[in-house]
């Protein structure tokens, strides 16, 4: 062991390290800021590392490596940079799943490019194994890359759920790019390097095939998953040019994004294989019975809704993705600042699938100055709606549908609500009777106690603070 | 021809270490998480590296092993920016009561 092989092998030692506390400190809100700085900082000590390693190594780094190294890191840096400081907030979701694509196509590249053109460092090892990982490493690379893309076509509302997806001929599609798959990976074993590009071809068809049929409701646990499987692509890329670091960083990612998902599942009362197998809700929902007109909506101005606000003592916010479609965040804490000026208690309640992504909503609330005390989650709020005056439900749909508990029939029926029936009166704040994001009717808009508030989010909102005015709440 | 089986032990180690590490995370969290473990999957650009200093003048894989390196950037540096992003909105509060 020479100098610059003990400089790599201590500061990968202390990337790891920083690495594992990183993640550690991501799952708790007090070290999370701290946690994902570490992080980075641990990555950049990698880069570093390994490249004061290859210059006081024997054969140094040429120049020719060192414009390549330049020009790639500036432009990825840069767009990286660029499109993560300009991003709304609301398509977090969308960004998550395209930056995961392109670490997909990372590893998707290097390995193609490593397999076209062998380097040096390759040639002493069991050729079995660069070979095997090369092929690991495109393989999942590119379901990554295209899986991902297509999520994001989804979230961002650029692709549909067609119909003709929901077949029970795409098991078959996909099972074939599987086979295709596996074949390509055996001739590329016996010394056929051209079948590396049925490999690429198939195993991002493959990518496509899964993710396609999949409904947007569930995307979130597809880029999760997704996200896990990038890790598993950087740890197989790691075989490839025997790097430890990029194998522990990568299997570390792997294995924690597959905790992730299934907690997110869990959430969802989903299990990881309906997800992936059972095609979109809306879908299995026809087929199940129950009554899809609306039989009983009770529709009511905004003026009405002002007064019941105004005698209320504790009103309830359930948010949803349409609330933050909308815009009408900064809207709602200014109509939940003047409840709170005339004594009157606010809670947001947030379930656990809010927005488009687990923790999404909290992020939206957070950028419109919400208390973070104010934010409670579904298992603290739910006894409280009994003694809850006023709910106002905003772009929420599915999570606040009682189905869920009263009807077995229903795809929806095991997954935790909120229980907003329980309050005395609910307003719906909604463009129009649409279903929600699965596809299902909502039987809380048939109850009794539920008024629907027709128009968009932030314009209800924005009357809604001229009659409080009008009535002269929160004027002390 | 010899093949570092210790390579193995580091994959099912850091597998492990993997599934230890996140117990308990509160939904908040989920979207932060996911984000920052999709910017440490971009370490795969330690591999575009190697194989761009490993590439012998003028090979084409100078230029896909930028490309490579570009694409990983792109993830890292725009994961662990948005992370931020998210993150600091919820350590905001706290601090202008103070």
């Amino acid at each position: 062991m020479n100098f610059s092989d003990i400089i790599e092998f201590v500061i990968d030692l202390l990337a790891v390290l920083l690495l594992a506390l990183g993640i550690k400190g991501l799952s708790k809100v007090r070290s999370a800021r701290e946690a994902n700085f570490l992080a980075a900082f641990a990555m950049f000590l990698s880069v570093v590392g390994l490249l004061l390693s290859s210059y006081l190594g024997d054969s140094g780094i040429p120049n020719h490596s060192w414009i390549w190294i330049i020009v790639g890191s500036l432009v990825g840096s840069l767009f990286g940079a660029l499109l993560a400081k300009t991003v709304p907030m609301t398509s977090m979701p969308e960004t998550v799943a395209l930056f995961n694509g392109f670490g997909g196509m990372s590893s998707l590249l290097v390995a193609l490019g490593v397999s076209l053109f062998p380097i040096a460092d390759t040639e002493g090892t069991l050729k079995l194994v660069t070979d095997v990982s090369i092929a690991v490493s495109i393989f999942v690379g590119a379901i990554t890359f295209s899986g991902s893309i297509v999520a994001m076509a989804k979230l961002q509302g650029w692709l549909a759920t067609p119909g003709w997806t929901q077949l029970k001929a795409r098991h078959f599609v996909n099972i074939t790019l599987g086979v295709i798959s596996l074949i390509a990976f055996i001739y590329l074993l016996n010394e056929n390097p051209s079948s590396i590009w049925l490999l690429v071809i198939s195993s991002t068809f493959l990518g496509i095939g899964v993710t396609l049929p999949i409904g947007g409701a569930d995307m979130p646990v597809v880029i999760s998953l997704l996200n896990s499987y990038s890790g598993i692509a950087a740890a197989a890329a790691g075989f490839v040019v025997g790097s430890q670091l990029l194998i522990v960083a990568g299997a570390m990612v792997g294995a924690a994004g597959l905790i992730l998902t299934q907690v997110m599942c869990k959430g969802m009362n989903r299990s990881l294989i309906s997800v992936l197998f059972g095609g979109s809700l809306s879908e299995q929902s026809s087929s199940s019975s129950g009554s899809v007109e609306y039989t009983n909506i009770t529709s009511c101005s905004v003026e009405e809704c002002a007064l019941t606000l105004e005698a209320a003592n504790k009103v309830i916010i359930v948010p949803g993705y349409g609330l933050a479609v909308a815009q009408a965040q900064h809207t709602l804490r200014e109509v939940t600042k003047k409840l709170e000026q005339n004594g009157i208690e606010v809670i947001y309640a947030i379930h656990p699938v809010a927005g488009r992504m687990p923790g999404h909503m909290n992020v939206l609330l957070a950028e419109a100055d919400v208390p973070y005390e104010q934010l409670k989650e579904m298992d603290v709020v739910n006894p409280d709606f009994p003694a809850t005056d006023v709910v106002l439900v905003l772009g929420a749909n599915d999570v606040v549908n009682p189905q869920a508990k009263n009807d077995s029939s229903s795809p929806l029926y095991g997954m935790p609500v909120l229980d907003v029936q329980e309050a005395r009166t609910v307003f719906v704040i909604k463009r129009g009777m649409s279903a929600g994001y699965s596809g299902i009717k909502n039987d809380l808009f048939d109850l009794p106690n539920t008024s629907m508030v027709f128009g968009d989010a932030k314009k209800v909102l924005n009357d809604l603070i001229g009659e409080l005015k009008d009535l002269g709440v929160g004027e002390r | 021809m010899i093949f570092d089986t210790s390579l193995l032990w580091v994959l099912l180690l850091g597998s492990l270490l993997g599934l230890e590490l996140i117990g308990k995370v509160p939904p908040t969290l989920h979207t932060p998480l996911m984000s920052g473990a999709n910017a440490i999957s971009g370490i795969t650009m330690l591999a575009a590296l190697t194989a761009i200093i490993n590439a012998k003048p003028g090979s084409p894989l100078l230029i896909i092993g930028s490309i490579s390196l570009g694409f990983a950037l792109f993830n890292v540096v725009g994961g662990f920016l948005v992370t931020d992003r998210m993150l600091a909105m919820f350590s905001r509060k706290p601090t202008k009561k103070k």
